[in-house]
C-alpha cells in the first residue's frame, strides 16, 4: 500500500525521516530534529498537533510537535523518557531513522485568539506542544493584546528550553513567568505551582484566550483559577493526552468519553471536558 | 537578621495590604496600632525555624523564599511569595514557635504586627478577632492545597 485511493498519504505507513539533530534539554528529556530522507516535504502542522514516532522494530508512540510552524523542512519534537518506545527515542543518535505518521489531531486556536490577550500555562513538559503556538504568535506580536506564559516544572533542572526562556524572558512584549516545584539556594525565581502565579499575571479576563497544557489536574485547576477570575470557559483550551494507537480515531483507544482524543483533539474547549475532568476513572 | 527599621521610601499602611482590605476601618487602625516596618536585605531572614513566632509579616514589596532545613541537605525552597503575601501563622498556633525559614530573596520591605499584641487584640474582640482568623484561613487553605499539589508531582509529568 502506497496510498488511498485520493492519492493521500497512507495513513497506516509510516515516512522514514531522518534524525539530523538531537539537543539533551534535561537529564531525561531530548528534543530531535527530523529531516525528511528522499521522500516529499513535510506536511504542514497546525500549534498543538502531533505525530506518531515509530522506532521499527520497537514501537511508536504519540509525541506532539514542538517546532517552529514556518519551518517547512523539519518536524521538532521534544520527548521526555517515560517508558520503553521514549526512553529508545531518546537514545537515537543523529543520522538514525524514524518512523512518522502525522500530523493529527486539533491544533491551538491561534486564530481565534488575535485581538484578544492570550495567557499560556504549562506544566513539565507541557510547553513543548505549546511552544509553536507562542512562536506563532510572537511572529505575528502586532495582532495580539498583552501575551503571558506561566510555566512550571519540578525543578530547575527539570525546565526545558531553558535558553530560549531567558530570551523570552528578555522581550518587552511578553511576560513569561516560570515556577518550580522545590529548589535549593541557588534558583532565585519562584516556587510553587503555576496557579500562584496566575494573580500577577496580567491580562482582561473578558477578552482573554487561554492555552492550557500538562497534567489534568493541573490544567483543571488552572482553568478553574482562570474561570473565577472572569474568563469565559469557552475562552479556555486544553490539550488531552490519552494512550493513542492508530492516531486516525479508529482503534478507541484514546476514549475520553464520547470522543477520541486522537481525532477530536487533542485541543479541546474546557467547556466541553469540564465535567469529565471531575468524573472518577475517566 | 539583616532588618533595618524603615526605608527612605514613604512609610507603608496597614490599609494598602490586601489582606486586610474590607475588613472594619477600626479594627485595622488597631492593628496599625501594632505594626512596624522593616526593610530586609537580600540574605536575610525574615523568620527563622524554631525561634519563638513573635511577629506577623505582611508583605509589601520583594520575594521571600520559604525554606526547610535538613540535616545533610541544602536547604530547599518550597515556596516563594511577594507582594500583597503574609508570612506566618505559627504565632497563632501554640507553642508559638516557627517552623520554617522566612528569607528575603530580594530587597523586601514588609509590615510586622506584635504576635503577643496581635493575640490580644483578637482575644479581647472575639468577633473582629475571628473576622482576622476567617481571613487567615483561606491562606492557610490554599498553602495546604498548593503543597499537597507538589507532592503530587503536577509539574513532574
Amino acid at each position: 500500500m502506497s496510498g488511498s485511493a485520493e492519492g493521500m498519504p497512507n495513513p497506516w505507513l509510516p515516512v522514514p525521516y531522518s534524525v539530523q539533530e538531537r539537543r539533551s534539554e534535561t537529564p531525561d528529556t531530548v528534543t530531535l530534529v527530523l529531516a525528511p530522507g528522499a521522500g516529499p516535504a513535510p506536511l504542514r502542522f497546525g500549534p498543538g498537533q502531533f505525530n506518531m514516532l515509530y522506532l521499527f522494530g520497537i514501537g511508536e508512540v504519540p509525541i506532539s510537535i514542538c517546532g517552529d510552524p514556518a519551518d517547512s523542512q523539519h518536524y521538532v519534537h521534544t520527548i521526555r523518557s517515560a517508558g520503553r518506545i521514549s526512553d529508545a527515542l531518546c537514545r537515537v543518535a543523529p543520522g538514525a531513522t524514524v518512523g512518522v505518521r502525522g500530523p493529527y489531531g486539533t491544533g491551538w486556536p491561534i486564530r481565534e485568539a488575535v485581538g484578544h490577550d492570550v495567557v499560556i500555562v504549562a506544566g513539565g513538559l507541557g510547553l513543548p506542544p505549546l511552544r509553536p503556538a507562542l512562536l506563532e504568535i510572537l511572529r505575528h506580536r502586532d495582532r495580539y493584546g498583552r501575551v503571558e506564559v506561566i510555566y512550571g516544572a519540578r525543578s530547575p533542572k527539570d525546565l526545558v528550553y531553558y535558553d530560549q526562556i531567558q530570551a523570552w524572558r528578555s522581550r518587552p512584549d511578553l511576560r513569561f513567568q516560570t515556577t518550580v516545584d522545590t529548589a535549593g539556594h541557588d534558583w532565585h525565581g519562584d516556587v510553587g505551582v503555576v496557579t500562584t502565579r496566575l494573580p500577577d499575571a496580567r491580562f482582561e479576563p473578558k477578552d482573554t484566550v487561554a492555552f492550557l497544557c500538562g497534567p489534568e489536574i493541573m490544567m483543571k485547576l488552572t482553568a478553574q483559577a482562570l474561570v473565577q477570575r472572569g474568563v469565559d470557559r469557552d475562552a479556555i483550551w486544553v490539550s488531552l493526552e490519552r494512550n493513542m494507537k492508530c492516531a486516525i480515531g479508529l482503534c478507541g483507544h484514546c476514549q475520553f468519553g464520547a470522543d477520541f482524543v486522537c481525532r477530536n483533539g487533542p485541543v479541546v474547549r474546557y467547556r466541553a471536558v469540564e465535567r469529565a475532568f471531575s468524573t472518577r476513572e475517566l | 537578621m539583616t532588618a533595618t527599621p524603615a526605608s527612605s521610601e514613604s512609610p507603608l499602611r496597614l490599609a494598602d495590604h490586601p489582606f486586610v482590605w474590607g475588613m472594619d476601618p477600626e479594627f485595622v487602625a488597631r492593628l496599625s496600632s501594632i505594626a512596624f516596618e522593616r526593610s530586609f536585605e537580600s540574605g536575610a531572614l525574615l523568620v527563622r525555624e524554631g525561634d519563638p513566632a513573635e511577629e506577623f509579616w505582611l508583605l509589601f514589596s520583594g520575594k521571600v523564599a520559604m525554606e526547610i532545613v535538613l540535616p545533610g541537605r541544602p536547604r530547599t525552597t518550597i515556596q516563594t511569595l511577594g507582594s500583597g503575601d503574609i508570612v506566618g501563622w505559627s504565632w497563632l498556633i501554640e507553642p508559638f514557635v516557627s517552623r520554617f525559614d522566612a528569607r528575603a530573596v530580594k530587597p523586601t520591605r514588609a509590615l510586622g504586627l506584635r504576635a503577643s499584641r496581635l493575640r490580644s487584640l483578637m482575644d479581647a474582640d472575639p468577633a473582629r478577632g475571628y473576622h482576622l482568623l476567617r481571613r487567615l484561613l483561606p491562606v492557610i487553605a490554599e498553602r495546604l492545597e498548593n503543597t499537597q499539589l507538589q507532592l503530587l508531582d503536577l509539574h513532574g509529568r
